[in-house]
């Protein structure tokens, strides 16, 4: 129920918007909902609003995790993808 | 006219206000050739045996979007169904029905885009005819191309020849045009947002001419998107389409608005665009071909004709398998 | 896209994927089979967005849950809606909202026989549209969960700053948690685990779901959207089974934090405050709501125009609340393809994009949609 998308924010408004960017896409959002929000920090977008500020480090992380579990090798793995 | 004068109900009225519309605006930039005069119709000299007619309505809100406007959209979407068709296109009707209280100015951007659009496009605006409707009728203008072609030898098309095995290729990146319009509908005020794509395919249906028989079907994805188009061309059939979602061509803008509205791109209009079905023998030559021209320069190869009967289904990047449907009432963003 | 891309490895997918089979098999080996709730209608959309059922094992099911705010909302409040517009009112909604079947129409219909209906992709939207036509008055169909409450709730600030008096909220906002409760007291609803939603979590926290865990001795893992996040948290939770564990683990922490976002919840309790709400196929849940507060009254529509929502009427063959706890798989229903598809919808469960029943109608295999399997 909450379609929102991670975005950059590439500027900060003096009525305390932000503008936040997606795929070379600028886009006005609301910050009245985040903390420490500066320019080059990533957002959750929803519904034109800023709802939690991404942390890069935990996003880091994860996709760490991600490129170790990528990298196990497994001699004999069945092969388990749905026949085409 | 001065810019800030808005088009009348007497305007459409077929007295002096009617006159001096279609003087002021349309002669000036339609009036070299036929519509020279200004007969009830055109006569032109038939260009070969076979020849290839459309036509086609354009209402799109807004009138004017990030990319183009109706007045080029409603060249290239007729010019392009000529070209898909295997035509080569030569000739546009052009009737215009305005809502009263449409500003001169923005008329003449849309006329402007009109005629630009058929020079680029090499066909000529041979007739037309202008209605002015009360306000509240219309939205602000809705435009109304028909158009004729020379059916290209060359190509023999048809959904019948496509066979399992076939290969599934798309010119370029998919749903810019219906992205663009939507995010302007809702006014979402993007800097560097989606562009549509608004422009026409005839190169591209040229530059595959010689592949003859190797082409078996074009289609350009307008209204509904890939996905309309994939499913019209196999529903009720023996065969079906296997796409994958890796290989599908986006422009980076149009995906990230297209997520963060939550619309799926295979259901958002191109206007610029072929989907074309041909044998896998031919698939690399003519993406080669389409990669040499600006327009072509992301085409891709979809995927392939399958025995799935009536079915499309979109092999997704985590590796499971799903339907793509055709898409169900409007294009509306969503937040769930 | 950044932050996008990497969560959409197909190579990581085909890992995870391989992993949560060595699990099932593990699971399979005891006897054991697994029912996953994912709440959040944005994970069921996932789910067949990206075919993640397909790669599933067989004992290994995904059950989806009510946690799709258009599935919840009772018809009365759309019939409610559209007597607004009736009355000139200019209606202010999500998309989501437009197909919605109320008791005898919906929104779509309402539109095109005449009545304002606009969707809005922010609901900052609507204060413009009150400030562009101050001679109507404007109503934002204020509906979702907490994700979405923070945003459309900040409406009442923004018109109040901006001094606009012909806006006001028809507010069905519901609570995850309390659902939660409710699902899990139902003898006749079969979960072991919950997959938590992404977002909510965001605003609530990942320690809202600590009594669950704990109190009914199921794991919650918090997941994201993104394939790999949904995979992952598969994953987390066979391995928990697996473990007998019982936890709450954040795998979506580089969004969520364990408190949520205290600026969003403070906004919600200044402008709203707990009630009891209706949820379609569920009954009334107490204190599963949120409505405005008293001194905010005059932004209420139902106050403002006298116009209480009552509960509306439902197709007689609906099994739409069955659905939506579980209970009953799309394809199990009567009129499931048969009377009620995504063009002719009976109820909100075929209608929302995210809804279980489009889901499987739009995503699945028809060979993939017997009763039995997934």
């Amino acid at each position: 129920m909450c379609l929102a998308v991670p975005m950059k924010i590439v500027e900060l408004r003096a009525d305390g918007k932000g503008v936040a960017e997606l795929g070379g896409s600028r886009h006005v959002v609301d910050l009245s909902l985040v903390d420490d929000v500066r320019l080059g920090v990533y957002v959750i977008v929803h519904a034109g609003f800023a709802i939690e500020t991404l942390d890069q480090e935990e996003a880091d992380a994860t996709l760490a995790l991600f490129d170790e579990i990528a990298h196990e090798v497994q001699p004999d793995s069945p092969n388990l993808n749905p026949e085409p | 006219m001065s810019s800030d004068k808005v088009v009348q109900l007497a305007h459409g009225g077929g007295g002096r206000l009617t006159r001096e519309l279609i003087e002021q605006e349309i002669v000036p930039r339609f009036g070299d050739g036929p519509l020279r005069g200004l007969p009830d119709g055109a006569t032109l000299q038939a260009p070969g045996d076979r020849l290839v007619f459309t036509t086609d309505s354009f209402v799109v809100q807004p009138l004017e979007f990030p990319g183009g406007n109706i007045g080029d959209l409603a060249v290239h979407g007729t010019v392009n169904d000529l070209s898909v068709c295997g035509g080569e296109p030569k000739w546009l009707s052009l009737a215009l029905i305005i809502e009263e209280g449409l500003p001169f100015s923005v008329l003449g951007r849309i006329l402007d885009s009109v005629r630009a659009a058929a020079d680029a496009c090499g066909v000529a605006v041979v007739t037309g005819d202008t209605k002015v409707v009360a306000r509240g009728q219309g939205d602000g203008i809705y435009v109304n191309t028909a158009g004729i072609g020379r059916a290209l030898p060359e190509f023999s098309l048809g959904p019948e020849r496509i066979r399992e095995g076939d290969c599934v290729l798309v010119s370029g990146t998919l749903a810019d045009h219906g992205i663009a319009v939507l995010s302007a509908r809702q006014n979402m005020g993007f800097v560097n947002g989606p562009q549509s794509d608004t422009g026409t395919v005839q190169r591209l249906v040229m530059a595959v001419r010689e592949l003859g028989a190797a082409v078996r079907f074009m289609r350009d994805p307008t209204r509904g998107g890939a996905g309309a188009v994939l499913n019209e061309i196999v529903e009720g059939r023996e065969l079906g389409v296997l796409i994958k979602e890796r290989d599908l061509p986006l422009a980076p803008a149009t995906q990230a608005v297209a997520e963060m509205l939550g619309i799926d791109p295979l259901h958002a209009a191109s206007e610029g665009r072929v989907i074309l079905f041909c044998d896998r023998e031919a698939a690399a030559d003519i993406l080669r071909r389409w990669r040499a021209l600006p327009e072509g320069a992301g085409a891709a190869c979809l995927g392939t004709v399958t025995r799935d009967k009536g079915r499309v289904i979109l092999e997704t990047v985590a590796g499971g398998r799903r339907l793509v449907d055709v898409p169900r009432g409007e294009l509306l963003p969503r937040i769930c | 896209m950044n932050y996008i891309d990497g969560f959409r490895d197909p190579a990581v997918a085909a890992q995870f994927v391989r992993l949560i089979a060595e699990q099932g098999r593990a699971l399979a080996g005891q006897g054991r089979r697994v029912h996953i709730m994912e709440v959040c209608g944005s994970h069921t959309m996932a789910i067949g967005r990206y075919g993640i059922r397909q790669l599933l094992p067989g004992n290994v099911e995904l059950i989806s849950g009510p946690g799709c705010p258009v599935c919840v909302t009772d018809p009365g409040y759309i019939d409610t809606a559209i007597a607004l517009a009736g009355r000139g009112a200019i209606l202010a909604t999500f998309g989501d909202m437009i197909r919605v079947p109320g008791s005898d129409s919906d929104l779509s219909t309402c539109r095109s026989e005449g009545g304002d209906v606009r969707v809005c992709y922010s609901p900052s939207a609507a204060v413009e549209i009150a400030q562009n036509h101050p001679d109507r008055e404007v109503v934002f169909l204020a509906i979702g969960f907490e994700t979405t409450i923070a945003p459309v709730v900040s409406l009442v600030g923004e018109a109040l700053q901006a001094g606009v008096r012909n806006l006001s909220l028809l507010t069905a906002f519901k609570l995850v948690p309390p659902a939660l409760y409710a699902l899990l007291a139902d003898k006749e609803v079969q979960i072991d685990a919950f997959l938590c939603p992404a977002h909510v979590s965001a605003i609530i926290g990942s320690g809202a779901y600590e009594p669950f865990a704990a109190g009914y001795h199921v794991p919650c893992v918090v997941a994201g959207f993104e394939p790999l996040d949904i995979l992952y948290g598969v994953n987390g939770i066979l391995g928990q089974m697996l473990k007998g564990e019982a936890r709450v683990e954040n795998q979506y922490a580089r969004v969520v934090r364990p408190e949520g976002n205290l600026k969003a919840q403070a906004r919600i309790a200044h402008y709203l405050e707990p009630v009891d709400a209706v949820w379609r196929g569920m009954g009334v849940i107490p204190s599963s709501g949120l409505g405005l507060r008293a001194e905010f009254a005059a932004y209420d529509a139902e106050k403002k125009f006298g116009m209480p929502v009552r509960p509306g009427r439902q197709h007689a063959g609906c099994r739409c609340g069955d659905v939506i706890k579980g209970k009953l798989r799309p394809t199990a229903c009567g009129l499931f393809d048969k009377v009620c598809t995504p063009d002719h919808p009976v109820g909100p469960c075929m209608v929302s994009a995210e809804g279980t029943c489009a889901a499987y109608f739009k995503y699945t295999l028809p060979d993939e949609r017997q009763g039995g399997r997934k």
